[in-house]
């Protein structure tokens, strides 16, 4: 009995301290950023001419556009090619293909940031400067975020597919359908849900990514008017600035990361809900 | 047929203005069988079945589990395509055309011969849109042709006043019985020639079940049905022909196919006699 | 009959068009995934050698190899490990056998690791950055990153855990009662050997995240690249190397290839060998 009691001290203090370390994020987010938050009013994130720190200009919109632009692109390309690849694996390829493709995409999903960064740098950056100077661009960024939340897309939904029921395909074949009339009219709504959070849960992704947007976006301030203008996303200038921040300019960085640590959240909240909708 | 008698049971439910169609005294073959073996992974299931299912009657397939019947039912609409590793030889000929010539498309085939399963399977869609995903499917998407299709299957399976004024709320929202009867609607959407029933009432409780045995009985006539049950009682009151299906070893084998009555109460095979007296004793 | 004959064309072609879209997406995937291996492959393979791997940096990683690079990043996920797994492991063993899923203990601690999981690795770097280097003056070190790290793996090391636990049969934990074993010899003897190749899937999984992170990394382990001496000193990841020769160093790119090769194949191997265990116990499952 004792060496139960000894154990259960033991669990309960590992799992506090991991519920701790959340509650410890948002208290030194807050308690870094509230010098400006604090100082400086909200709206001034929004109406300063430009972000321009040292001279205490602090308009983080560009940014912010450049962030939702970004991971827009990159849901437009990557969630019509992940339910292609998702659908193919369930319902299209012969199974061992099927199991070669999933393997493929679970891999494409280890692929490290920093390396998807690389490749677009060294890649696509050249080849988009061939078509559109000056190459590191909205466009290159699209792509390799593209790249990076496909595999989230295929593998949620290729669950989400994979659990609708048998008796369902079975009977949607006997009243002659098609291949295609049972995966969009049949398969694909029993698992709406599960795509959609999917989604969401890509598009999150997307939004914090950082190295790989960073290393091929080329991160100047302002708001593209085309695919081939450079842009900076609120997680690049983070990455880019905080080494050397003082004082305000430190203190608003926070404050975008705050900010970002929002929307992520929300986002994955949304999809938390839907994922709990669909076991329910 | 006295056993073809409404027993003028309580009946919770109105059913529609269905006419039972002409009796099936001049026997007429819709749907010939002829050695049909079936197997799965190499190993037969189906022994050499031969066997005529007559237009406008209901026959009946009885025996116990795991004889084959269900593989039987399935084989007609090929629905055992989408089974792996599973093989059918031997010939059906559906309106005296081989369903498995190159040159027979499996979706009319299956438009032709409709099925209904044990589950009741509605899809996860609204009622309306479960009636119209597969008319539309096979060309029919002219919005006053499919409400009228709509209506008259609803109304057809007794439906109708139950749902009439929520069409579009989820066919899961129904209860069994109903979503058992809307999975019936479905397949009559398509005017099939030929309905193949798997055990359509064993999952329901017993009055959607004999609320769904008097919808059966009163598609005879217009529809060719081929149901596959455990209820012999079932079988007795409602079926013209009854084919018992008994394993010998693995494989299934059709023992005997004759006329309802004659099955029921004079067999000509002692396995059929056994079968019956023993499961009414 | 003719009406109907030109509906199933029509159906037929439709059905043909979305077959071939679907193969081309497929297609285009696999011929990017394969396009971008081989061009880590070529251009890393020539400068890849057994002296890039032994020597240190030199002339900002132009010269010279990665020792020093893989001695850091060896360092700061042991670091990252050695404190991530035991908390990760036993919330995950207190969730699953002792606490009932809807008590609001543990309710409180899963909710707390799924927004954390959320977390996006560049907050997780600020964080590091203002907690462990300056609250906890750590500075910029290998143990401040290694900590950061550990923030970040603590939701997937749990998950994972969490997992493996559940998929253990009840009949272990009553039979286990029956013979009158107290709980914990019931786990030590019974459910971790058996939740064990889960366990190990998520260390690897968790292993992979570790080593394929930077942007937690940026501000906390810093982008010092001599050996380090101490946990205390900076060292430099060799996700970090590959970003720095990449951004900062004109003319690393040969190095950052052969860098990126090592990496991405580092982390194909464990992933690789993460599935495997995954799966050898989804096979297990069916057939018990």
């Amino acid at each position: 009995m004792l060496t139960d009691k000894l154990l259960m001290g033991i669990l309960r203090a590992g799992a506090l301290m991991a519920a701790l370390v959340m509650l410890l994020i948002l208290i030194f987010l807050m308690h870094e950023s509230w010098p400006a938050l604090s100082t400086l009013s909200i709206g001034r994130f929004m109406t300063d001419a430009s972000w321009h720190p040292l001279e205490g200009a602090y308009n983080l919109m560009p940014m912010l556009s450049g962030t939702l632009l970004a991971s827009a692109g990159a849901l437009l390309l990557a969630v019509p090619l992940g339910l292609a690849s998702a659908i193919f694996i369930v319902f299209y390829a012969p199974p061992y293909p099927a199991a070669i493709y999933k393997r493929l995409i679970e891999l494409l999903s280890g692929i490290p940031s920093v390396v998807f960064g690389f490749w677009g740098l060294t890649t696509l950056v050249p080849l988009i400067n061939q078509w559109h100077p000056p190459g590191a661009s909205l466009l290159a960024g699209i792509g390799v975020l593209a790249l990076m939340i496909l595999p989230t897309v295929t593998l949620t939904a290729y669950t989400a597919l994979a659990a609708v029921p048998d008796e369902l395909l079975r009977n949607a074949a006997a009243l002659g359908l098609s291949r295609w009339g049972m995966v969009q009219g049949v398969a694909m709504p029993a698992a709406r849900t599960g795509i959609a959070a999917g989604i969401i849960l890509a598009a999150a992704r997307a939004l914090g990514e950082t190295m790989a947007v960073l290393m091929v976006a080329g991160n100047v301030v302002q708001y593209p008017e085309t695919l081939f203008d450079p842009v900076r996303t609120l997680a690049a200038n983070i990455a880019l600035e905080t080494a050397y921040a003082m004082g305000d300019h430190r203190a608003v960085l926070f404050v975008s990361g705050l900010l970002l640590m929002l929307l992520v959240m929300a986002l994955s909240g949304v999809a938390g809900l839907l994922e709990k909708r669909r076991h329910a | 047929m006295n056993s073809n008698q409404h027993t003028g049971k309580p009946d919770a439910f109105t059913l529609g203005p269905l006419e039972e169609g002409p009796a099936c005294c001049d026997p007429q073959p819709v749907v010939q069988v002829r050695n049909l073996s079936l197997l799965y992974d190499g190993k037969i299931a189906l022994d050499k079945v031969t066997l005529d299912i007559y237009k406008g009657c209901i026959t009946a397939l009885i025996g116990p589990s795991g004889c084959g019947k269900t593989s039987f039912l399935s084989a007609i609409n090929r629905l055992t395509d989408l089974i792996p590793g599973c093989r059918v030889t031997g010939e059906i000929r559906v309106n005296n055309r081989d369903i498995h010539h190159p040159d027979t498309h499996v979706q009319r085939l299956r438009r032709q011969v409709g099925m209904v399963f044990q589950k009741p399977t509605p899809f996860p869609l609204s009622i309306r849109r479960n009636l119209s995903l597969p008319l539309n499917e096979h060309g029919i998407s002219n919005k006053t042709e499919v409400a009228a299709i709509t209506g008259q299957v609803l109304r057809d399976v007794g439906l109708w006043d139950e749902v009439h004024d929520r069409l579009d709320a989820s066919a899961l929202s129904l209860s069994g019985g109903q979503q058992q009867r809307l999975c019936i609607a479905r397949a009559l959407a398509l005017k099939p020639q030929i309905l193949l029933m798997d055990e359509p009432c064993s999952a329901l409780d017993p009055l959607a079940s004999g609320v769904v045995e008097d919808l059966i009985r009163r598609l005879r006539g217009r529809y060719t049905i081929v149901i596959v049950t455990h209820n012999l009682a079932q079988a007795r009151r409602i079926a013209n022909y009854a084919a018992f299906f008994w394993v010998s070893g693995r494989a299934g084998q059709l023992i005997e196919f004759g006329r309802c009555q004659h099955i029921f109460e004079s067999p000509s095979h002692e396995l059929t006699a056994a079968y019956i007296n023993g499961v009414r004793g | 009959m003719r009406e109907m004959k030109n509906i199933h064309t029509a159906q037929v072609l439709r059905e043909r068009a979305v077959q071939f879209l679907i193969y081309v997406a497929v297609l285009l995937i696999s011929a990017v995934f394969i396009w971008i291996l081989a061009d880590l492959a070529r251009g890393g393979i020539a400068h890849l050698s057994w002296e890039f791997l032994t020597e240190s940096p030199r002339d900002a990683g132009r010269a010279g190899g990665i020792a020093s690079i893989l001695v850091s990043t060896l360092l700061i996920l042991l670091v990252a490990l050695l404190t991530a797994v035991p908390v990760a492991w036993t919330s995950a063993i207190l969730l699953v056998e002792f606490v009932p899923a809807d008590s609001p203990f543990g309710k409180t601690v899963r909710f707390s690791l799924h927004v954390l999981a959320g977390v996006p690795s560049i907050v997780f770097g600020l964080f590091g950055n203002a907690f462990f280097c300056i609250y906890l003056g750590l500075g910029f070190s290998i143990l401040s990153g290694g900590l950061t790290l550990a923030c970040m793996l603590l939701p997937i090391l749990t998950s994972t855990a969490e997992a493996g636990l559940r998929a253990v049969p009840h009949a272990y934990r009553m039979s286990a009662s029956a013979l009158g074993m107290t709980h914990t010899a019931a786990l030590v003897h019974l459910i971790l050997p058996a939740a064990a190749p889960v366990l190990a899937a998520g260390l690897l999984l968790g292993i992979g995240r570790a080593l394929a992170e930077t942007a937690a990394l940026l501000f906390t382990s810093g982008y010092v690249e001599r050996m380090p001496d101490s946990l205390l000193d900076s060292g430099r990841a060799l996700a970090l190397h590959i970003f720095d020769l990449s951004m900062n160093v004109p003319g690393g790119d040969m190095p950052a290839y052969a860098s990126a090769l090592v990496l991405a194949g580092l982390l194909l191997c464990i992933n690789i060998t993460a599935m495997k265990f995954a799966h050898g116990l989804q096979r297990r499952k069916i057939m018990t």
